[in-house]
C-alpha cells in the first residue's frame, strides 16, 4: 500500500512539474531561448497568493485567478522588456539575461518579502480520501492536482493542434521565415507563447505550494530546474514530451527518496537525466524530423 | 505592378545586390536567370521583407514594401514560394493550405480557394491528412505552391521551382506555373535552370554577381549568343 501511496504523491508532484514544463518546451519550441526565469515566475505566484489570502484575507479562489493573471501579465512584460530585443543577438546573450532575469525576480521578492521563508497557507479545501481501510491516504491536494492537470494538458494539446493561433504557434516554431510569408506575426506569436506558459506557471505556484507549504524567495528556482529537466528529458521542443517528461520525474524523485535516500532523491533525478540523454540524446518523445529534400 | 529601384542589400560586408532594377508588369511572367549565388534568392527575399536592403526601394502598385511589417506583405496580394519549399513538416498537407490563408477571414471563401487549389493539384486532395514533412519532393513543390495560392496573391514569387526534380516533375511544375500565369495571377519566377524558365516566361533578366546584366523579351535571350553559352549549354 505504501508504494501506491508513493507513486501517487509522485504522479501528484510529476503532474505539477509538467505544468512547469511545458512553458519551457513551448517556449523552447517557439522562441528558441531556454526561460530560465520561469521558474521565478512560479515563486512570484506562490508570494501573489500568499500576500492576497493570507495577508488580506481575500477569498482562495480569486487569490489564485489573480495570480494566474500577475504570472501572465509578468512573462509577457519580461518577454518584450528583456527577450524581444535580443531576438537577432547570440544564444547565449539571450541565456544570460535569462538567468539575469532570474535572480532579478528573485531578489525583488527578497527585497519586499524579507529572507525569512513564510507559511503556505493551502488554497485546496478538498477532505482527504481515505481508502483500504485508512492504509492508503490521497490528499485533497492530490485529488485536485492530478486531475486538474490532466484536463490542463487536454485542452492544450487540442488548442494547439485545433486552433489557428495553435497552428501559427508550430509554423513559427518550425520556420519562423516560411510563418512570416503566410503572414504570422511572430512576435505576438512568441508573446502569446509566453503568456501561456506564464499562466501556467500561476496554476502551478497554486499546486505546488499548497503541497510544498515552504514560500521563499528561490522557492521558484528548483522546481525551475526540475521541470527544465522534465522538459528535456521528454524531448524539449516537444508538448507531449514535456508532460510524459514531468510526470516521470515527479515519480523518480517521490520513490527514490522514499525508497532510496531523501538526500539523494535530486542525485538520482538528475543521474537518469544524463542516462537518458547518453541513450536518447533528443529525450524521450524528441525524434530528428527527416525532410525530404 | 512591381518596381525595385537600385536595390543595395548586403550580407555583412559582402555586398549581394549592386543597383539591382527591374519591373514586373500586371499578367507577365518575369524571369530572373543567373548561376548559383549571383543574388536571385536575394532579390526575392528583399522584396518580401524577409531580408532589409540598405538603399533602393520596391515599390508595390505605388507602396513601398520596405516600410511595411513582413508579415503584412501577404496579404498586400503577394506571395512567395520559397527556395527548397519550406513547407510545414509537422503539420498535415491540409493544415499547411490552411496556413496559407493565415490572413484570410472568410471562411466559406477559404473553403472555395480550397476546393480550387485541391483541383489544380490532385495530388494534395489525395495526401490532405498526410504530414507535410513524408512528401516527395515534387509534392512538397506542389504544397509549397498551393500553400501560396491560397493568399490569393496577384502575383507569386517562385524560387528555384524546379530545383531537385526530376526532368519528368520538372514539365509538370512548368506547366502548372503557366496555368496559375492565364488564371491571372502575375508570376516572377527565379530559376537555374535557364531553357524552362525563358520557355515560359514573358521577360526575363539576367543577374551576374548581384548586378543585372541583361534584360530582354524571353525569346531574344534565347537566341542571345552569351546567354546560349553561359546558360543554356549550348
Amino acid at each position: 500500500m505504501s508504494f501506491l501511496s508513493y507513486l501517487i504523491k509522485g504522479i501528484s508532484l510529476g503532474s505539477v512539474y509538467s505544468i512547469i514544463a511545458l512553458g519551457y518546451t513551448m517556449v523552447y519550441g517557439i522562441a528558441k531561448m531556454l526561460n530560465f526565469a520561469h521558474g521565478d515566475v512560479i515563486m512570484v505566484g506562490g508570494f501573489v497568493i500568499y500576500t492576497l489570502m493570507s495577508l488580506a484575507g481575500i477569498n482562495p479562489l480569486i487569490s489564485v485567478l489573480a495570480a494566474i493573471v500577475i504570472c501572465t501579465l509578468l512573462g509577457v512584460t519580461i518577454e518584450g522588456i528583456a527577450y524581444r530585443p535580443l531576438r537577432k543577438a547570440s544564444s547565449l546573450a539571450v541565456l544570460i539575461t535569462a538567468i539575469g532575469v532570474s535572480y532579478f525576480l528573485q531578489n525583488v521578492a527578497l527585497l519586499v518579502y524579507g529572507s525569512n521563508p513564510k507559511s503556505f497557507t493551502s488554497v485546496i479545501n478538498v477532505p482527504a480520501l481515505k481508502l483500504a481501510d485508512g492504509k492508503l491516504t490521497i490528499t485533497g491536494e492530490t485529488l485536485v492536482t492530478i486531475p486538474l492537470c490532466i484536463i490542463i494538458m487536454v485542452i492544450l494539446n487540442l488548442f494547439i493542434k485545433k486552433s489557428k493561433v495553435g497552428r501559427s504557434m508550430i509554423a513559427v516554431s518550425e520556420d519562423k521565415d516560411a510563418a512570416v510569408l503566410m503572414g504570422v506575426n511572430v512576435n505576438k506569436t512568441i508573446a502569446i507563447t509566453f503568456a501561456i506558459g506564464s499562466a501556467l506557471a500561476g496554476v502551478a505556484s497554486a499546486l505546488m505550494f499548497s503541497t510544498y507549504p515552504n514560500l521563499s524567495s528561490t522557492s521558484g528556482a528548483m522546481p525551475g530546474i526540475k521541470a527544465f529537466v522534465a522538459a528535456v528529458f521528454g524531448g524539449i521542443g516537444s508538448i507531449p514530451g514535456a508532460m510524459i517528461g514531468g510526470v516521470l520525474l515527479g515519480i523518480i524523485q517521490i520513490l527514490s527518496s522514499a525508497y532510496i535516500s531523501t538526500q539523494l532523491a535530486d542525485a538520482i533525478v538528475f543521474l537518469i537525466l544524463i542516462l537518458v540523454l547518453l541513450i536518447k540524446p533528443t529525450g524521450i518523445m524528441g525524434k530528428k524530423l527527416h525532410e525530404k529534400v | 505592378m512591381l518596381e525595385v529601384r537600385n536595390l543595395q542589400v548586403y550580407y555583412g560586408v559582402i555586398q549581394a545586390l549592386k543597383d539591382v532594377s527591374f519591373t514586373v508588369n500586371e499578367g507577365e511572367v518575369i524571369a530572373l536567370i543567373g548561376a548559383n549565388g549571383a543574388g536571385k534568392t536575394t532579390i526575392l527575399r528583399t522584396i518580401t521583407g524577409l531580408i532589409s536592403a540598405k538603399a533602393g526601394e520596391v515599390l508595390y502598385e505605388g507602396v513601398n514594401l520596405q516600410k511595411i511589417a513582413p508579415h503584412k506583405i501577404v496579404s498586400l496580394g503577394i506571395a512567395h514560394v520559397p527556395e527548397g519549399r519550406h513547407v510545414f513538416a509537422q503539420l498535415t498537407v491540409y493544415e499547411n493550405l490552411l496556413m496559407g490563408a493565415f490572413t484570410r477571414k472568410d471562411k466559406s471563401e477559404i473553403e472555395e480557394t480550397l476546393q480550387s487549389v485541391y483541383k489544380r493539384f490532385p495530388r494534395l486532395m489525395e495526401r490532405k491528412n498526410q504530414l507535410a514533412g513524408t512528401l516527395s519532393g515534387g509534392e512538397q513543390q506542389m504544397l509549397a505552391m498551393g500553400r501560396a495560392l491560397m493568399s490569393r496573391p496577384k502575383i507569386m514569387l517562385m524560387d528555384e521551382p524546379s530545383m531537385g526534380l526530376s526532368p519528368i516533375l520538372v514539365g509538370e511544375i512548368f506547366d502548372i506555373i503557366k496555368s496559375i500565369s492565364e488564371s491571372g495571377t502575375t508570376v516572377l519566377l527565379v530559376e537555374q535552370n535557364a531553357k524552362k524558365a525563358l520557355s515560359i516566361a514573358d521577360r526575363a533578366y539576367v543577374l551576374e554577381t548581384g548586378r543585372i546584366v541583361l534584360a530582354d523579351d524571353a525569346k531574344k535571350l534565347m537566341n542571345n549568343e552569351s546567354v546560349k553559352k553561359a546558360y543554356l549549354g549550348e
